[in-house]
Order: C-alpha cells, then structure tokens, then sequence
C-alpha cells in the first residue's frame, strides 16, 4: 500500500512533464496509475470480504511514536475503490476536457495528488496520518478549486473552502489527540475495540464534538455547507471527484470509522440525526430553486452528505446498510451527472443554465443516455441502484415516520434534479443560436461506464451488497453484519412510499417554475444565511489587521527602535525582578585610575554623539565609546573581543558615515517632548543592562560549561584559542546560523538600495 | 575624495592589510583572530580602498562581485560540514588530519579551518556588498 501511494504522489509530480511531452495522451497514461491501485484493492477484495484486513507498518518519527500504519478493512476498501475507480475515469475525462489547454499538466498532478491524499484518508490506521492526509486534501483542493486563478471569484471560493475545512481540521486535530489520549493508542484499529473505555471516558463529549466539527466542515454539513456550492469555481472534473464522490466523503468516512469508539450514545444521537435532517432538507430545498448545472448537484450533494450524516446518527444496522449502499450509488450517479453537466457546458460554448438549453438529445445522444441513466438513478427509479439504495433506506428509517416523510420531500427533490439534469437540457426545442456536438471519446468513457454501474450494479444488487456493502457495514458497526440487497423486496409500503416519492417528485418537476419564482423572492433572505456571516467575519477580521497594522506600523524607524527597546526592556526587567533582582555586589574588581579614565571619556563621548548638531560628529563620537569600550576588553584579558570591536567600530563609522551621506542635514531637531521620551527609554535601557551585568557576577551554575571548553578545546578539537574553537567547532551549527542570517540582511539591503528611486525628478 | 596622501598611503597599507587579515584566519584556532575577524579586516581595507580611489576601481580589485562572494562562503561553510556525516557523526564535526610535510613536522589540518574560510569570505562579502552600494550612489 505505502508502495501504491508513493507511486501515485510521483504519478503527480511526473505530470507536468508528462504532459509536455504527450500532450494528447497524458491524462490516459497517468490513469495507470489509479488504475493499478483499482486493480490491487480489487484482487484484496476476496481476503477483505472473509474478515482479513491488509495491513502494513512502520516506524516513521520515532520520537513521536508516529507509525505510518495502512490497513484496508472492509470500510477503506470500499471508499479506496471509490477513490481510484472515479479517479481513473475523471483523469481520462480531465484529458478530454482540458485538450489544447497550456495548464493540463498542472491540473493532472493537482488531481492526482488529491486523489493520493484521499486515498491516504482512507488508508491510515494511525489518527495523526489521517490528519496529515486530511489536512493534504484540504490543501490539493483549494489549488483545484482556485486552479482558473485569475478570476477572483475562483480565488474568493478556493480561499473559502480552505479556510472552512482547514478550521474544521484543527479542530479535528485537537480532537484526535484527545481520543488518542482516552484510548491509550494511536491506532484506530485499536481504538475502535476500546469503545466501552472511551464512551466513559471524562473527555468523551469534548472529542465527540471536536470530531463531528471537523467532519462536519470537511462534509458540508449545517451551517458550514455554504463552501460547497461556491466551490463549484473549480474546473468540472475537480467538482465531479472532490464535491461529488471523494472529498466531501472524508468526513462521512471518518464518522462512519469511528462509529464503534464514539457512536451508538445519545449525544451522538443527537448531534449527528438534527445536523444531518437540517443538512439533507436544506441541500434538497435549496437545490430547487437552482438554475445553474453545477449549483444544482453541488446542493443535491450537500442534501446527501446529511442524508449519510443522518443514517450514520442513527447508527442502527439497518441504517448503516442503507448508509453505506446510498454511497455507493450516490457516488456513481453523481460523478456522472457531474460530468455530463461539465461536458453540456463544454460542448455548447460556455452555457451554464438548464434555462437556456434543451434540445441536446439530437447533438449530444450519448450523453443523453448517460444523463438519463444516472438521472432516473438519482431519483430512484427502478431498476436503479438509486432505487435499491432508496429502498433500503425506506426500510431502514421504518420506524421513524417524521424522518420518512422528510426522506419523501427530499427524495422528491431529487427527482427534481435528477429530471432537471438528466431531461431537461436534452428535450424540446434547441434555443436558437445554441450550437453543440457530442463530447469528445475521451469524456465520454467516464459517463458511460458509470452510468452504466448505476444500471448493473442494481441487477447485481444481491452480489454488490455482499461483496461491498456487507464488509464496509460490518467495520462501521463494529460487529459482523449480513447485507442483502434486492433490486425486488416484494410489494410492501415501503414500495408504495418510494413509488409515492416517485410521483411527488413528478409534480415538483411540472411545478418548477412555480418554484423558481418563490426562489427568487427568498433570495433576499441570503443575507441572514451562513454565507453571509463567514463573509462578513472574513470582512471584520481584515478590518482588524488593517486598524492594528496602522496602529503599530507607523513606518518611522524611531518608532520602530522605540518599540523594541522599550518591549526588550520591560520584558528582561520582568523577568530580572521575578528570579529574584540583585542580590549582592560582590566580588567587583576595584577601579583603576584606567578604567576610570576610560569610563569618563565614554560618558564625554556618550553627551557628545546625543548632543553633536552635526550627524557626522555623531558618528565618531560613537566611534569613541567603540574604541573605548575595545580597550577596556584589552584591559580585561580579551584580545579576541578587542580586536573584532575595534574593526567593528572602525566598518561601522565608515558604512554610517556613507548612509548619512545621502541624507538632508538636520533641518530640524525632535521635540522636547520626544527627547524627553527617548531618553527616558535609553535610560531605562542602560539601566536594565547593568543591574542584569553586575548580577550575572553573582550566578553560579553547578558545572561552568566553560570549563568543558577550556579542558577540551585542545585534546578534542586542536585549537588553544577557545574563543575561536567555540566558533568554529563547538558551536559551529550556531555560527552557521548566524552567517546565513548575515547573508539575508545583505540581500535585504542591496536589494533596497538597489531598488531605491534613483533622483527625485525621476519619480512619477 | 580625491586625496593624494590617502590614496598613497592607501597603496602601501592594501598589501600588508590583506595579507593580516589572512594571517588572522589561520592563526585563528590557536591564537587570537579567527574567520570573522579576519573578513572584517579584508573587508576594511577594501573599503579603504574604494573610499580612497573609488569603489569601481575597488570593484575591479576585487573581481568578484560581493553576493557571489557570500554564497560561496556559505556553501563552503556548509560542505565543511560534511565529511563527519561519512563516518556516521554529527554535522559539523571537526575532523583532522595530520599531514607530515617533513619527517619532523606535522601539520594538523581540520574541516573548522574549511569552516572558518567560509567565515570568512561571507563576512568580507556582506560587508563590501554593502560598503560597495551605498558609496557607488555618490
């Protein structure tokens, strides 16, 4: 498994190039790669299916006890076929759809580095990996969604759905260590077995909701389901994989895995069944209203992810059965809607709107077959595997009937959207001057054999649920379960209820324009919705920066200097104080009538560089207290530091001499009340610094580290001069360091002298 | 500045100055002096240099521009880091070797004097680049 992965992440990285030089064929080549990883899971499936997970382990950061550790159980394999089967077909179809287009190549490896991360997802058996790949795929599908990145609704919304996921992901971090906490393990194969012990555990409700946050961002639940629709900016193969069938999943995937360890209580009751109903009766409700293609299945798809979210929540084996049979028909109807409604957009010049098409079934005939297909599989009509799922569903929800008669409304809407989509653009008369042709082999391939599975796969139902649906229930609900899906159950009321649905969904379509018109009376409302309030928090939190940017930058460097001074300081006075201030002086050597001497000249020096009315005498009155200071070290036994002063002081005079050189002369001087302040500051300053000198006297550490350079400078490392053996040995990482930090200012410097306006007359 | 005595004294003092400040780097790990030092020493003389001529002459002095100067320094002070990781130590390890240049006398050469050369050629460099451009605006 850690081979496949790492072969897809280099399948991403070989894409650009790959596309340079096979500019026709890339997509089709880079699909081996999904396609290998498709044909692995399924050779697993035998083993997987009898209770034989494949796992694999090893020690990756050994400090961190983090192991990258796959296992393919029942659950994962489902999703990972998912994953590489869709991707495989979207990777042809992005081919087609993006032929002649320069960024191709930067699209495949995107998508299929997203799909990699996914794939990830659905791998890791250790909770900080998932976390990693979780936080890869958040990352891969903003680049996705803001791939047309000069149109800046594409970057509002790609910088919208990162934000959104990523929160929830932190979120989702906090949460995980703390489950890993409760559980005592990292891994969630094992964590899963502890369920007793977490539900017990104090912290179970924290993590429940930490988790759900994350899940919830990441799966377009209420209230964070608005990034979903506005990342309908991404090219359509991104929105067909990551919105329809993959990514959005992520947070279904790991409720649904972590649904024997946190699941089963009240409170997962009752967090997961409201957030899911309001989720799958808002996404439905508001799909209605749509006009735009995409717009519509992005709702539809929100309205589903609640539909999981609310199976899951009730968390009965029936409804985990049914759960899990909606994905697999969810996921296969809507890629294929995704991708038709993509190829009608492409194929007709850029038209988006339902309203504006129709009479595609002449141009377009095998789209339309595709469309219809996945559309009447969409609303679940027999013999669909939407019907089956929808079947299941019903039966699941038996005992519940307010759930049913929302399952009937927004099973109606589906209807809706599924006739929309799949009739519609396709009937009547062609608008005039709407010109169309079939999409090109390349597209159609991922359609047709999805649409295809829609059909089949429900005349297979008995196989389908036994081999898929049976292994991935029995790993949600933690214990074996038998699944039996029939495409006939038998003429009893859940048939009536679905037929009912059926018919309810036919009068929805009739009375669309009715609803359309209600829609746009509503629209107002928007302001009050979730979407507006994220705007509006993104719009304050600018503000903020701006005000506190203003505040603190004031683009004067004295301010700056005063900041630094004065916050260094404060906070070394602090501390200072709290380990307890000067104790004694002791110890101080007596004053000679040198050192003396040369205290009082760099006092004079000092006046005179604060005083001097001329910035050149500043200067080397500065130069003075330099000197001073490199005699004094002389005086003290430190020829090193000496002799580095007294260069130091000798470059520094000569490099501020050059900088002033380019300033007006002193027109006029600071304010009494600025000086007041900066001396008041310098003084504080000086203070500090002394009182923090005389007491370092006074510290003793059990084993001077100095004596451990001063007995080993030679026997270990040649050198009697230990400040120089320090340098260059000891602490060379450090010196390293500080050479690199040298190298940056002088490119910060050259390159603002460089670029600095060259004479006054010159600037605009 | 155009000063006749500067710019004689300044041709009797390049030599000398330049050859101090490599002696400064070699005599480093024993004595006082080391890589910083002696770029600091370089980099004043060439700054004396250009101050008193002009900073194209000390430019063309110098043959290499200042940036490229830095970056070799600091590659060289990270490849002398290197050879230690051969024999499975720690980055930056010194390591030494002695080489006989007569029966009697052995010379000890080690990887911190590689290091202190790329010391040395980066703070030379910083210092001229920036010596260098604010005196060329005049």
């Amino acid at each position: 498994m850690f081979t496949l992965l790492t072969f897809c992440f280099a399948a991403a990285l070989l894409a650009p190039w790959l596309h340079r030089r096979l500019p026709a064929y890339a997509g089709a080549v880079l699909a081996l790669a999904p396609a290998s990883v498709f044909i692995w899971l399924f050779f697993q499936l035998p083993a997987v299916m009898h209770g034989h997970p494949v796992e694999q382990s090893f020690l990756w950061v050994e400090g961190l006890d983090l192991e990258f550790a796959l296992r393919l159980d029942g659950l994962s394999l489902l999703f990972a076929l998912l994953i590489s089967g869709i991707g495989t077909l979207i990777l042809f179809y992005t081919q087609g759809y993006f032929k002649g287009h320069p960024q191709q190549g930067r699209f495949l490896m995107y998508i299929i580095a997203f799909m990699t991360s996914m794939l990830g997802v659905v791998l890791s058996d250790h909770l900080l990996l998932v976390f990693i790949f979780w936080e890869l795929t958040s990352f891969t599908s903003y680049l996705l969604i803001g791939f047309n990145h000069e149109k800046e609704a594409a970057r509002t919304a790609a910088l919208q759905a990162m934000l959104v996921t990523v929160l929830g992901g932190l979120f989702l971090l906090v949460g995980s260590i703390l489950l890993a906490q409760a559980a005592g393990t990292w891994r969630i194969s094992e964590i899963i077995q502890r369920g007793a012990e977490i539900q017990a555990h104090a912290h179970y409700l924290p993590i429940l909701i930490l988790i759900c946050i994350g899940a919830f961002t990441k799966s377009a639940q209420f209230p964070f389901h608005f990034w979903l629709p506005n990342a309908m900016q991404a090219p359509t193969p991104a929105s067909a994989y990551l919105h329809s069938s993959t990514m959005v999943k992520a947070g279904i995937y790991l409720l649904a895995r972590l649904h024997p360890a946190l699941g089963g209580t009240e409170e997962w009751a009752a967090i997961l069944i409201p957030i899911g109903t309001i989720t799958f009766l808002l996404g439905a409700v508001m799909a209605i209203g749509q006009t735009v293609l995409k717009r519509l299945l992005a709702y539809t798809t929100v309205s589903a992810l609640g539909a999981m979210i609310l199976l899951l929540g009730l968390g009965t084996p029936y409804t985990i059965k049914a759960m899990m049979g909606f994905v697999l028909a969810h996921a296969l109807y809507k890629a294929t809607l995704f991708m038709i409604a993509g190829g009608i957009t492409h194929e007709t010049g850029g038209e988006t709107s339902i309203d504006k098409l129709g009479g595609l079934r002449k141009a377009m005939p095998i789209s339309f077959a595709c469309a219809l297909l996945a559309g009447l599989s969409m609303g679940g009509f027999p013999p669909f595997l939407g019907f089956v799922a929808k079947e299941t569903w019903l039966h699941a929800l038996g005992d519940y009937p307010l759930l049913m008669i929302a399952t009937m409304i927004g099973g109606a809407a589906y209807v809706l959207v599924g006739f929309s989509i799949g009739w519609r653009p396709f009937m009547g008369e062609m608008p005039a001057g709407l010109h169309a042709h079939e999409m090109p082999p390349a597209m159609r391939v991922g359609p047709i054999i999805l649409a295809v599975a829609c059909l089949g796969l429900a005349f297979f139902a008995g196989t389908t649920g036994h081999t898929l649906i049976e292994p991935a229930a029995s790993a949600i609900a933690g214990t074996p379960l038998k699944v039996h899906l029939h495409l006939w159950a038998g003429f009893n009321k859940y048939l009536v209820i679905s037929l009912a649905t059926l018919a309810i969904g036919i009068g929805f379509y009739r009375a669309r324009p009715l609803w359309l018109n209600l829609a746009q009376r509503m629209a107002g409302w928007a302001r009050f919705g979730p979407d507006a309030t994220y705007q509006k928090l993104f719009a304050s939190i600018l503000k903020f920066a701006a005000w506190q940017t203003r505040l603190l930058q004031t683009g004067h460097l004295r301010h700056y200097i005063r900041y630094i001074v004065l916050a260094t300081t404060v906070l070394v006075f602090t501390a200072f104080l709290r380990a307890g201030g000067l104790h004694k002086l002791e110890g101080l050597t007596p004053l000679t009538v040198r050192t003396g001497a040369l205290a009082v000249l760099m006092i004079l020096a000092t006046v005179a560089t604060v005083h001097s009315k001329s910035r050149l005498r500043s200067i080397l009155s500065m130069g003075v207290v330099g000197y001073c200071m490199a005699l004094l070290f002389t005086f003290f036994g430190a020829p090193d530091l000496a002799m580095t002063q007294l260069v130091i002081e000798t470059l520094t005079v000569i490099l501020m001499a050059l900088a002033f050189y380019h300033l007006p002369s002193f027109r006029h001087s600071s304010s009494v009340r600025t000086h007041a302040i900066d001396l008041t500051i310098a003084i504080g300053g000086g203070v500090v610094v002394t009182l923090l000198v005389l007491a370092a006297l006074d510290v003793q550490t059990p084993t001077p580290i100095s004596d451990y350079y001063l007995e080993h400078s030679y026997t270990k490392a040649h050198g009697r001069n230990v400040v120089n053996v320090i340098l260059v040995d000891f602490r060379a990482l450090d010196t390293l360091g500080e050479i690199t930090v040298l190298t940056l200012a002088a490119l910060g410097a050259g390159a603002l002298l460089k670029l600095r306006p060259k004479k006054k007359e010159d600037r605009p | 500045m155009t000063s006749l005595i500067l710019r004689t004294a300044t041709r009797y003092m390049f030599p000398p100055l330049l050859v101090f400040s490599i002696y400064l780097l070699l005599r480093g790990h024993h004595l006082p002096g080391g890589g910083f030092v002696g770029g600091l020493t370089a980099g004043s003389a060439f700054a004396l240099y250009a101050l008193s001529f002009s900073v194209a002459a000390a430019r063309k002095l110098l043959r290499i521009d200042p940036f490229d100067m830095i970056a070799t320094g600091l590659f060289i002070a990270l490849i002398s880091g290197l050879p230690p990781l051969l024999s499975g130590e720690a980055f930056l390890t010194g390591i030494w070797w002695e080489i006989p240049i007569r029966p009697s006398v052995t010379v000890s050469l080690g990887t911190p004097i590689i290091f202190d050369i790329g010391v040395y050629l980066v703070v030379l460099g910083v210092l001229l680049s920036l010596v260098f451009l604010l005196a060329e605006e005049e």
